[in-house]
């Protein structure tokens, strides 16, 4: 098993979609909320994955397939 | 000595010890380092700094290591220079120039790389990693091989030919990877996870930070011991403004400096400006942009600490600004052709950025700015290539050269006609 530590950002067209809860319905990983701000608008939710790596990541190409921008918690690693 | 005590969460306070760690496990919130301030004001004093090494490492009493142990190549205490010239075109009275051109490497990475790397060789790690698309790559390469150890640089796949000299020089192992820009970060942020490495901007990301608010220490230090009125300063994951900004309010909180409230200003280009434009719109939410910009070393468009930036702002009555490609390339011209200095596209932002402030008004013209210069020209001649004017071609005669000095229209009065002493006229 694996855990993976990503922040989620959503577009204001998919605040009121149950993303997270689909992900842990669909796959078979189970999502750890952390930290998050959501208002009527725009929203994001840091987050912890748990599952078998390659379920993770097809956890998260369909998460991205849905509009959502994932990111490694720490923000970009690529500097100038 | 160095006073670290511990890293402490930034959203939730948890403290931690001062190991290789980034996140908290709690709230995944950024760690920093915290330090015992108390013990700081009795034992640190103005002389005791004065006797310290002309580099970074004069400050070590206020970062997460000790110099003793430092791998140390010389980085700090560059040039603070009064701008007499520039000044007077942007009607600023009190204009300084903190020139970080002047590092081994040629840019402000070395503060941050040698207070990582030394703390990396303390942990035991043996490699030190990075990603990056120039300057953090040839600190990681030169600072790694300094301190003996091994460098891991990731470089997207299309940098350009100097750039991957700057950091092969050192004998990195270079990884070029084909791939965008966000899955770079991906790539990166997986490979920290499972491998043993030292990755300076993840797992040592609490100690890297630090260096930059040796920037701070030596402004106020170089200025007599006084803040500046106005920081301006380029803004790429903010980390080097929020810590500029911690460094000064250490400098006054122990006494070695008188405070002056001092305002921090931040300048990003049109084409990656995510915390800019969230100050533009009033709110603290970050919006991730895909860069588009010629100034690479502020292509950052997730910041990670574009939040922590935005707060500094509203907190020291600062200013953002955006600047256009073209405006970047004119405060390259503009800095070189009046102070001599050749700064890399983010000196171009800020200088672009510092003249959009000044006239508007919200820079006074009696406040002593100081504008932070963070990496040298040579790295992204690219840049300017096409606005220079190219040098005139004469035959090697005296003729052919007045021929063509007449054309280009500049007044040149022959040596034979100037008595001595004398000064040339327009």
């Amino acid at each position: 098993m694996a855990k993976q530590r990503v922040k989620f950002t959503f577009p204001t067209g998919l605040i009121k979609e149950p993303v997270i809860w689909r992900l842990g319905r669909e796959f078979e990983v189970v999502t750890n909320i952390r930290r998050a701000d959501v208002t009527e608008d725009r929203g994001w939710v840091v987050l912890e994955l748990e599952g078998e790596v390659q379920e993770i990541e097809r956890g998260i190409e369909w998460v991205v397939e849905q509009g959502v921008r994932v990111d490694p918690v720490p923000g970009d690693i690529l500097e100038g | 000595m160095s006073y670290a005590s511990n890293l402490r969460c930034r959203e939730c306070g948890r403290l931690y010890p001062l190991e290789p760690l980034h996140v908290c496990e709690f709230c995944f919130g950024p760690l920093e380092v915290a330090y015992d301030y108390q013990a700081l004001k009795r034992d640190l004093t103005r002389a005791r700094i004065e006797k310290g090494p002309l580099t970074v490492w004069r400050y070590s009493d206020l970062l997460p290591a000790d110099r003793e142990d430092a791998v140390d190549i010389g980085a700090g205490f560059t040039p603070l220079l009064r701008c007499r010239n520039l000044g007077e075109q942007l009607g600023l009275r009190q204009l300084y120039i903190k020139n970080d051109c002047a590092n081994p490497t040629w840019s402000f990475k070395d503060r941050v790389v040698t207070v990582a790397s030394t703390k990396a060789r303390e942990f035991g790690f043996d490699t030190l990693a990075c990603a990056s698309t120039g300057n953090l790559a040839n600190s990681v390469a030169a600072h790694a091989a300094r301190g003996g150890m091994r460098a891991m640089v990731f470089i997207p796949a299309d940098l350009e030919q100097g750039k991957i000299v700057g950091a092969a020089i050192y004998g990195s192992t270079l990884v070029a990877v084909d791939g965008s820009y966000d899955e770079v970060n991906r790539l990166c942020s997986e490979l920290a996870d499972r491998y043993p490495w030292a990755f300076v901007n993840i797992n040592v990301r609490p100690y890297y930070s630090e260096g930059s608010k040796t920037l701070a220490y030596e402004v106020v230090e170089q200025l007599g011991w006084r803040a500046p009125d106005h920081c301006i300063v380029p803004l790429a994951s903010g980390s080097l403004f929020t810590k500029i900004w911690k460094g000064i309010k250490e400098m006054a909180w122990l006494g070695l400096s008188d405070w002056t409230h001092t305002r921090m200003s931040g300048a990003q280009p049109e084409g990656c400006s995510p915390i800019i434009s969230a100050w533009e719109h009033q709110s603290f939410d970050i919006r991730p942009v895909r860069p588009n910009t010629i100034a690479k070393s502020l292509a950052i468009g997730n910041p990670a600490d574009g939040y922590y930036s935005l707060k500094v702002l509203e907190h020291s009555g600062g200013f953002g600004v955006t600047v256009t490609d073209e405006e970047v390339v004119e405060g390259m011209k503009l800095l070189a052709e009046a102070e001599g200095i050749f700064a890399e596209t983010a000196g171009g932002v800020v200088v672009a950025g510092l003249r959009r402030l000044a006239t508007q008004g919200r820079i006074g013209p009696d406040e002593l700015v100081v504008a932070f210069i963070t990496g040298a020209g040579l790295k992204t001649q690219e840049a300017v290539l096409d606005a220079l004017t190219p040098p005139l071609h004469v035959e090697p005669h005296v003729a052919s050269f007045e021929e063509a000095i007449a054309r280009r229209k500049e007044a040149v009065t022959a040596a034979a006609e100037i008595r001595p002493g004398q000064k040339q006229r327009d």
